[in-house]
């Protein structure tokens, strides 16, 4: 005789959820550990910019002040925060990259069939890997000081929570694009359209008012590029400063793209591709 | 052999299956379609999973187990039909329908970087389950599995074997009322295969529900409830030991070349038997 079914009723509550969004979190935290190389990377290549690109262009902004700088600064001064942003971005992506794998290696059905609102579980995995994201920040930030690049104490601490929304902003982004990409091989071609103009056409290389002199549709398309405010909102809290306009606008954009990543993520997507087809009854 | 007409989904049903009259049903589903642009991958599912029973579907490669598996999980939109959980009609997966349900995908979904107890303590997270009763839940269900001293081995190194018993724990560990298994027997050996059938007989003695989806009629015992899927459509359900009865020979693919055959036949059509599919089972 078979034991009578226990039915239960999903048990809510704050506590429940803030388990769920640790054990994400602490997921994307040991995968991130387990993987030495993506760490390196990660650093590696704003150190490249910072230490070699920028060091020829030295001198190139020294005849301007600007805020949140008080006086004049070095190339390698001015495009730290651009790095810092460069970081989140290649990891925004990665992420997105990640989600797309594991919709196809399936370890997103895991995800998407535990009780949670899919909402939650987008956003804590979105937030998750930003979280990841600001370590790798803080060790760009302490090599960065042995280039000169010395922003006030309290702007290590201020940098973080911009970082960490500028960060969410990116994935939201990236998980937007993702939701139109049926396999992981096509991801890597769309982020070449996504990773290089967004990162070349905005404040990170050079300030807005040089890619005004360059012309006024390059201007234009900066002034666009929701990755301009992300920069800028960093820089300012670098030096303990809050642009509200940029924080205005990246808060409006992470929560428009959060949006239409949630209404438009299918994990059905991957399926189509790779489902068994079955010929018309 | 008495051909079954595939348009009367009454008349699918092995009428000697009375003994499952009297299990109550977990989850019913009624009049399901679903359709991949031009294809129709499942045509008017009606199916039945009996509560504490190990109910098959079985089917061929193709045949639409894997979509309605999907659909079941909530991770595929419902386009038709209905499904009724527990006495409760479902719109969708709500979270007290998913916190009842433990799935086991076809491909493995574990990560293979962390340990098996890295994984099953993110499953339970997702589960909203605290430290201590993951602790708890996670040890439990490792010793029946007899993988106790594999907790803190890394995924990569269990054979196929082991991971597909530490997929089993996992979908287990929040105590659900319902596992669906998705071929969950692919690439592995008979004994094995038979380990994990047996276990899972044993924990619907204990008031499981399963709903297994294979290929193979070997994994499935005489008292087992089956239901057998082709092209997207129920062929035929009932008990195993009913369904061998009637068959031509003791296969999958006898039972579908006798049933199919028949209802080619009954309603004029060219025969199209089984063995012209692609990956006939068995």
């Amino acid at each position: 005789m078979n034991a009578p079914i226990k039915i239960r009723k999903h048990q809510g509550g704050i506590s429940r959820y803030w388990r769920t969004f640790v054990g994400i979190s602490q997921r994307e935290l040991l995968r991130f550990v387990q993987q030495r190389t993506r760490f390196l990377s990660a650093l590696i290549r704003p150190l490249l910019w910072l230490v070699v690109f920028a060091a020829g262009f030295r001198a190139v902004l020294g005849v301007s002040i600007m805020p949140p700088y008080g006086t004049y600064i070095t190339y390698q001064v001015y495009i730290a925060p651009g790095l810092v942003a460069m970081i989140l971005l290649f990891n925004a992506m990665q992420s997105a990259l990640s989600m797309v794998y594991d919709r196809e290696m399936g370890s997103m059905k895991v995800l998407l069939t535990s009780p949670p609102p899919r909402s939650f579980l987008l956003i804590s995995k979105l937030v998750a890997n930003a979280l990841v994201s600001l370590p790798q920040v803080m060790v760009f930030l302490l090599i960065a000081l042995l280039v000169d690049v010395d922003p006030p104490l309290i702007g290590y601490l201020a940098v973080l929570p911009a970082a960490l929304l500028v960060s969410v902003m990116l994935g939201a982004i990236g998980l937007f694009i993702s939701t139109f990409i049926r396999q992981l091989e096509n991801f890597a071609g769309v982020m070449n359209f996504v990773i290089f103009p967004m990162f070349f056409l905005s404040s990170a290389l050079y300030p807005l008012w040089k890619m005004q002199e360059a012309g006024i549709l390059l201007h234009t398309v900066c002034q666009l590029n929701p990755f301009t405010y992300g920069v800028e909102l960093i820089r300012f809290s670098l030096y303990g400063e809050l642009d509200s306009h940029s924080l205005m606008v990246v808060s409006g954009i992470t929560l428009a793209f959060l949006t239409l990543a949630i209404i438009s993520f299918d994990p059905q997507r991957g399926m189509k591709s790779s489902g068994k087809p079955v010929p018309k009854a | 052999m008495k051909p079954l007409n595939m348009t009367d989904t009454d008349a699918n049903t092995v009428s000697s299956d009375e003994v499952l009259n009297s299990v109550p049903v977990l989850l019913s589903v009624q009049g399901l379609n679903h359709r991949y642009g031009q294809r129709q991958a499942l045509n008017q599912i009606d199916l039945k999973l009996y509560q504490g029973r190990f109910n098959a579907l079985l089917g061929a490669n193709g045949a639409g187990k894997s979509t309605l598996f999907n659909l079941l999980a909530g991770l595929i939109r419902r386009q038709e039909g209905e499904l009724v959980f527990n006495g409760d009609p479902l719109d969708k997966a709500t979270p007290d329908y998913l916190c009842n349900l433990g799935i086991v995908f076809q491909q493995s979904t574990l990560d293979l970087d962390l340990t098996v107890g890295q994984n099953l303590h993110y499953h339970a997270s997702l589960q909203g389950m605290s430290r201590k009763e993951a602790k708890n839940r996670i040890h439990q269900e490792l010793e029946r599995l007899e993988l106790l001293d594999r907790l803190k081995t890394p995924v990569r190194q269990l054979n196929g074997g082991h991971k597909r018993r530490v997929e089993i724990a996992r979908a287990l560990l929040h105590n659900p009322a319902f596992l669906m298994l998705d071929e969950a027997t692919a690439g592995l050996d008979i004994q094995t295969r038979r380990q994990l059938t047996e276990y899972l007989h044993q924990r619907c003695e204990e008031g499981l529900t399963v709903l297994w989806t294979t290929h193979l009629l070997e994994e499935i015992a005489d008292e087992d409830p089956v239901t057998i899927l082709h092209q997207g459509e129920v062929v035929c359900a009932g008990l195993q030991k009913t369904l061998l009865a009637k068959s031509p020979d003791a296969s999958l693919a006898g039972l579908l070349n006798g049933r199919v055959e028949g209802c080619k036949k009954a309603a004029g059509q060219t025969s199209k038997t089984p063995s012209q599919n692609p990956e006939p089972a068995l």
